[in-house]
């Protein structure tokens, strides 16, 4: 099992990270038998995701997931946030270990849960 | 690099190394040629067949080489049940063995074979109790493992081989008694008369001898078939080639083990020690998995809450210190260490382990620059942990 540079790259400098205080939506998925659990947090203005946190607790690839959502949701349209999926995340840090994918691979199911959050909020 | 992962493996030693050399080609002739380039091979293979013998206080047709632990292993269970004439034969071995044993008590107990499969306490270590209460008519073999691999918890053995021998006084069909010693042979007395053992693996690799070899103790008058034809090597039992480098290298090594047994361990066990003293002072929410006293001297295997081990254990590499997790994302699988979860721990816990294995190359500045990194990646994943 190997990691591309961009998995340590984004494990070792996390983007984003921790938590924002009162935010619009909030994501939470996780499986301790894994050992995977991530929060997402998104401040939401002009329909545009204005800012984004995570907090997670997990490997590697966890890690450098819940980063890179960060990156590939900042500024964009909940339209547009909507549609990053799984593998776009996991082509964006250069393919993760086939284990991984599925195990590790949560960072797209919290930023959906924080959308619909924010949605029904907001309702 | 500070390398803390002994358990996985070994340097050679050097002295291991100028033994093995000649054999590899100057000394190369095969072992079971007449001629005398293949007397000379044989010399060297003699020799350390008496080495073996010597840390094992047996006789030297009781010493088998094998590639390694994981066919002594398989030598030795598979063999045992192939030749036994019990219909329906019972083995007994614990939760916290090897793959090595278990997945090979799996395979048996496909064959028809009847398996019980003992708990450990929370403290790591098998019930000799629990073990006498198993025993059933059609008992064959109970195997367990000397010392564990992942939280260094000691077996009784001794106590459990004495058991053994009682109750075969008083039976017809006799219970052979195994045990893997692969992580024990570097740092316990494996003298196989005291531990009351018919059969023993262990492995060059977990103590500064090469690779691809192993032995196994078979006692003599032991019943146990092959599963590997092809030759007359090694008694009948194990067909093949010898590997003679490998087996000079098993031979040397275990004599050097021997030789600095005591110093060796009283070094290794105060910089693990220190270690534990130190996480356990220094960092929050740290635990100490299996037993604290019944524990191989280089061993510490320590839980951190709210984080998880892959992480720890890479950080801890990109600061050039080498270690192992019982998280499961180092594995390959998606559950944590069975192990940590024999012991009760919850999968978050067993999820957040780390295994420091010493060895006789640490250094007390190896220990503290260890302790300094791992509270700076602690602090740092909790801060990302959304647990808190």
């Amino acid at each position: 099992m190997q990691y591309s540079n961009k998995v340590i790259g984004h494990f070792k400098n996390p983007h984003n990270m921790g938590a924002i205080e009162n935010p619009d939506g909030l994501g939470q998925v996780g499986n301790p038998v894994c050992g995977d659990m991530m929060k997402l947090y998104i401040k939401v203005k002009d329909n545009k995701i204005e800012n984004i946190k995570f907090q997670t607790l997990g490997c590697a690839a966890a890690i450098a997931t819940s980063s890179m959502i960060t990156d590939l949701a900042k500024g964009k349209t909940l339209e547009q946030a909507e549609k990053i999926s799984r593998s776009d995340v996991s082509d964006a840090l250069g393919k993760l270990p086939p284990i991984k994918e599925h195990c590790s691979n949560l960072a797209a199911d919290a930023l959906h849960r924080a959308i619909q959050d924010y949605k029904k909020r907001n309702k | 690099m500070i390398y803390l992962d002994h358990a996985a493996t070994t340097p050679l030693d050097s002295d291991v190394l100028k033994a093995m050399q000649p054999y590899f080609n100057k000394l190369f002739a095969n072992s079971g040629s007449i001629h005398s380039a293949g007397q000379e091979a044989l010399a060297g293979i003699d020799k350390a067949r008496q080495q073996v013998a010597h840390f094992l206080n047996c006789e030297t047709n009781e010493v088998i080489f094998t590639s390694g632990a994981t066919e002594s292993n398989n030598l030795a269970l598979t063999g045992i049940v192939d030749a036994s004439d019990i219909k329906k034969p019972h083995i007994i071995t614990s939760n916290i063995e090897h793959p090595a044993i278990l997945e090979v008590v799996k395979n048996l107990k496909n064959r028809g074979v009847e398996v019980t499969i003992l708990p450990v306490e929370h403290d790591g270590i098998v019930n000799t109790n629990v073990v006498q209460k198993e025993i059933k008519d059609n008992t064959i073999l109970i195997s367990i493992m000397y010392a564990n691999n992942e939280i260094g918890t000691v077996q009784p053995i001794k106590e459990i081989g004495e058991l053994i021998k009682k109750i075969n006084e008083k039976r017809k069909n006799k219970i052979y008694f195994h045990t893997d010693a692969t992580q024990a042979a570097g740092y316990l007395n494996c003298d196989t008369k005291s531990l009351k053992t018919d059969l023993l693996s262990l492995s060059g690799h977990k103590i500064y001898g090469p690779k691809g070899i192993g032995v196994l103790f078979v006692k003599k008058g032991t019943k146990i078939k092959p599963f590997q034809y092809g030759g007359h090597q090694e008694f009948n039992l194990r067909a093949g080639t010898l590997n003679t480098p490998g087996i000079v290298g098993i031979g040397e090594a275990l004599s050097i083990v021997k030789k600095n047994r005591d110093v060796n361990n009283k070094r290794v066990q105060h910089l693990r020690d220190k270690l534990i003293e130190k996480t356990l002072k220094e960092i929050e929410g740290s635990h100490l998995n299996g037993s604290k006293t019944k524990r191989l001297p280089n061993n510490a295997n320590i839980s951190f809450d709210k984080i998880e081990g892959e992480s720890i254990m890479l950080n801890l590499d990109f600061e050039g210190i080498e270690v192992s997790t019982g998280s499961a994302c180092a594995s390959g699988s998606l559950s944590p260490s069975y192990v940590l979860l024999a012991l009760g721990l919850s999968h978050l816990q067993a999820h957040g382990s780390i295994r420091f294995s010493f060895g006789k190359e640490n250094t007390i500045e190896d220990v503290n620059k260890t302790v300094e990194a791992l509270k700076k990646i602690i602090k740092r994943l909790r801060l990302i942990s959304p647990i808190k």
